[in-house]
């Protein structure tokens, strides 16, 4: 027997996909249940699974002997807007989520890199914030919980659907960035905020040092921007570097931002964007990161983002870039060898700075790895953690490369 | 089993004999953290006053296989820093220094014996704060707030504990250093910080701790609000978080609290006949911001039923009210000699019904029941004054608290949302978590301190199947 013709008696014919270019079987089981099924089986027979969203952010080219994908588990069981609490399955495309949200009045405040179709499940396993986490933070403050799949089919619950918990160990905040290595997120609780009732936009284009000096204008004025974003020319489209100011909030906030916008940038030279303007700009954006072949993400302090962005330029070119400053958080994509990846990661850890890389083809990911640089005893933590979520070691992740 | 002596003569040689506490009567004023209802007397208590003692003694420990407690100041509400027979108390008070407060990364560096309070009065001076402000923060420390992942008042608005660590330096049980997180806030991997943090203790201890400071905020408006029910405060709280306004804070207190704080020395000048008094704050950096959402929230709190709203009219006057809620504790000592302290947090639409029927039960079981919790989040603290002498009574007691924490589960909540598990609430594990989830946390546990040898016996329920079958009882009951 085949393993798709043990799949296909598992789960039925529903759950088979077409394969995957590279001939891998992909299978989308329809319930967590199915999910669980699917992976105790894998590890009995020591088959390698990779784990698949909708195929629109990491590329589907790990070697595996099938392909998990979450695409099918694309239920919302629950939105509560008084609550602001929503549980979603992990496979639902966050544009579908956002409607959902949007219909009740509630907000899902975060806008990941890449297509607007890309699940939730691929957002929270590689922790891939936006702009908007200036401010409303990284992706694990949007969490109350999630549910998992362990790589031999143990069903898992972290959190809850409850705005403080700390019952247990935090397994979710694991999960959040652990890429998959720790078992597959079926299930997600998520904090919501209303709808802002006022949300606008401004750019500035400029030199990227004069553009720098705003921003920290900017911070030190005590405003509250939702997203305040230094965009490189090639990714902004433009002939210069663009700082993009999201205001988002009750329409008293956002008004006395905007006054005080005008004040710290030195006369109002920011120029406002419609709503379709702003929605475009904030769209290509997040989509320039999921065209090139290669995407990472760094994290320093603040103070240091200027010297980042001079470290990046001179490493690896800056056409496409964008940096959030007063996060520290800065994001690059294009094209890179194995070998400048893994000398930038050694340049940057030195500096206390932590390379993730978010998105590659697999002969440079599995070479490279999602991270590396670990400091002392790092390593055997997150070997252990692994091994205790995924002991056959059927789910094909690379954490840390070869 | 007693420490043996000459593991006392070995420790005495790292931190100094007067930091060894031997004798009986010293150990004993360790044996509860501050809810009442547990006591265990340590073995030995040892008091390290700098990082490199503190590692030493972890590796002497570590080399006589001999299990250990870390602890702050013990202000902790779930028996989580109590330390049974041998094993070693570790008080981690006298690591006490601030290392740095950046100003420019908007950060500071300080050893886990650090007091919360005295971290946000280092930051006031560059314009900054530690937002996790737990109402022990003139006492609690940084440590024990990180192992809790504590949160406060302004935890509303701000985050928990959690929303502030960035970077730490672990102590494993084999005396082995790990540095997780990183000053940036970006996790070398896995998000180590983010699992340590409210892992109470029982992974290790948390040696340096770089935690994320904030702006101050330019203005504040505290607004106190009455009711005259504790339905109608809590359809306001919803109101308001409805509206799309985050406030600060949204705390509550009932009349049993309200006029055990006006009866104390913390009198802060609430209604005694109210029902119920919501404390509001709104805060920003913006004045005309914040102006104009605090019109915002008077008017929603009005339109909910509330009697009067008041804002504070000076520094002096908010100083006062926050007084009272965060000293509500220490006022409710006045209703009886011990109190059972509960962490229920259940969804905020849901806050009426769950204060109604937690009136009821405590109408049944002829308990006095005060109320004073963190509204905004649905985060209950119901607090129950008895005499734990009274056999009878303390039966009641248990019986009521078990009850309570059933229907804050089954109204879609959990058993703790601030205090932790520590002992108090492992027998509640069960009614959350499944066998395979506790047994992923045991798990877990297992990868940092492979021997349970730190704080052993907490969070996880060992005998989780056992526990379950009564777990499960409890629950169809009050559902």
């Amino acid at each position: 027997m085949t393993i798709l013709e043990k799949v296909t008696a598992l789960l039925g014919e529903g759950a088979v996909l077409e394969p995957s270019t590279d001939r891998v079987p992909r299978i989308a089981p329809g319930s967590p249940d199915a999910v669980a099924l699917l992976l105790g089986t894998a590890h009995q027979e020591g088959w390698r699974v990779r784990i698949e969203g909708a195929g629109t952010w990491l590329q589907s080219d790990a070697p595996a002997d099938l392909a998990l994908t979450t695409r099918r588990l694309d239920r919302v069981p629950a939105i509560e807007p008084p609550d602001l609490t929503a549980t979603a399955e992990a496979g639902i495309g966050l544009d579908q989520l956002r409607q959902q949200l949007a219909d009740r009045g509630a907000w899902l405040a975060i806008d990941p890199p890449g297509l607007a179709g890309r699940t939730l499940g691929s957002v929270v396993a590689t922790a891939t914030a936006g702009p908007l986490r200036h401010g409303f933070g990284p992706i694990k403050d949007h969490l109350l919980g999630v549910t998992f799949v362990t790589g031999d089919g143990r069903m898992v619950q972290s959190g809850g659907r409850v705005m403080k918990n700390v019952a247990g160990y935090d397994l979710t905040r694991l999960q959040a960035g652990g890429f998959g290595a720790f078992g597959v997120i079926v299930l997600v609780h998520l904090r919501l905020r209303t709808l802002p009732r006022a949300d606008v936009t401004y750019v500035l284009e400029g030199a990227r040092e004069d553009l720098t000096q705003v921003g920290e204008d900017i911070a030190a004025a005590g405003l509250t921007p939702a997203a305040l974003e230094l965009v490189s020319p090639a990714l902004a489209r433009r002939e210069r570097w663009v700082l993009a100011v999201r205001l988002a909030g009750s329409p008293a906030l956002v008004a006395a931002d905007e006054t005080g916008l005008g004040a710290a940038s030195g006369g109002g030279r920011f120029a406002s964007l419609r709503a379709e303007e702003a929605h475009g700009f904030w769209m290509r954006l997040a989509e320039g990161f999921s065209v090139r072949p290669v995407t990472f993400r760094i994290g320093g302090v603040p103070a240091a983002s200027d010297e980042l962005l001079d470290l990046l330029q001179h490493q690896l070119g800056d056409e496409w870039i964008s940096a959030s400053p007063a996060a520290g958080a800065i994001r690059w994509t294009g094209e890179a060898s194995i070998d400048r990846l893994q000398r930038l990661r050694r340049t940057l850890a030195g500096l206390e700075v932590p390379l993730t890389l978010e998105r590659a083809p697999w002969a440079l990911r599995g070479a490279v790895g999602h991270f590396g640089a670990y400091r002392e005893g790092v390593g055997p933590l997150v070997t252990g953690l692994r091994r205790t979520f995924d002991p056959g070691g059927a789910l094909v992740v690379a954490t840390e490369g070869s | 089993m007693s420490a043996p002596s000459h593991l006392a003569r070995d420790l005495a040689a790292i931190v100094g004999e007067r930091h060894v506490r031997e004798a009986r009567a010293e150990r004993v004023t360790y044996a509860m953290d501050g809810l009442p209802t547990h006591r265990r007397v340590p073995d030995l208590v040892v008091l390290p006053g700098t990082r490199e003692e503190l590692i030493a003694v972890v590796r002497l420990l570590a080399a006589h296989d001999v299990p250990f407690v870390p602890r702050g100041a013990g202000t902790g509400l779930s028996g989580g820093a109590l330390a049974d027979e041998g094993t070693v108390l570790l008080v981690l008070t006298r690591l006490n220094r601030i290392l740095r407060v950046d100003h420019d990364n908007r950060l500071a560096v300080v050893e886990p014996g650090v007091v919360n309070a005295k971290l946000g009065a280092a930051a006031r001076p560059h314009g900054l704060q530690y937002a996790p402000d737990p109402s022990s923060q003139s006492a609690c420390t940084i440590g024990g707030n990180v192992a809790e992942n504590a949160g406060g008042p302004h935890c509303l608005k701000y985050g928990v504990t959690a929303n502030h660590v960035l970077a730490l330096e672990l102590l494993l049980a084999d005396g082995s250093l790990v540095d997780v997180g990183s000053p940036g806030g970006e996790s070398w991997g896995p998000d180590l910080v983010g699992l340590f943090v409210g892992s109470e203790g029982t992974f290790g201890i948390a040696t340096r701790i770089t935690v994320r400071l904030t702006p101050l905020p330019r203005a504040v408006r505290t607004l106190l609000a009455d009711f005259n029910s504790l339905r109608t405060a809590g359809e306001a709280v919803s109101a308001i978080i409805a509206a799309g306004i985050v406030p600060a804070a949204l705390e509550m207190m009932d009349q049993s609290c309200i006029r055990a704080v006006e009866d104390s020395v913390y009198a802060a000048g609430y209604p005694r006949d109210a029902a119920a008094i919501l404390l509001a704050e709104i805060d920003g950096r913006n004045v005309d911001a914040v102006v104009a959402e605090t019109e915002m929230v008077t008017d929603l709190l009005r339109k909910s039923g509330a009697r009067s709203v008041r804002s504070a009219a000076s520094e002096a006057e908010r100083e006062r009210l926050w007084q009272g809620r965060k000293k509500a504790f220490g006022a409710m000592g006045r209703l009886s000699r011990d109190l059972v302290v509960q962490d229920a947090v259940v969804p905020r639409s849901a806050l009426p019904q769950v204060l109604e029927t937690i009136c009821a039960i405590a109408q049944r079981y002829e308990l006095v029941v005060s109320n004073v919790f963190h509204a905004g989040d649905g985060n209950l603290h119901p607090n129950i004054s008895f005499d734990a002498t009274d056999p009878a009574l303390k039966e009641r007691v248990e019986t009521a608290s078990a009850e309570i924490m059933a229907t804050c589960i089954a109204a879609g909540g959990t058993i703790t949302g601030e205090h932790g598990v520590g002992i108090d609430k492992l027998r509640y594990m069960p009614l959350i978590f499944d066998a395979e989830s506790l047994g992923a946390m045991h798990a877990v546990r297992k990868v940092f301190d492979p021997d349970e040898r730190v704080n052993p016996g907490k969070v996880v329920p060992v005998h989780a199947c056992r526990e379950w079958a009564s777990a499960k009882q409890l629950l169809a009951r009050a559902s």
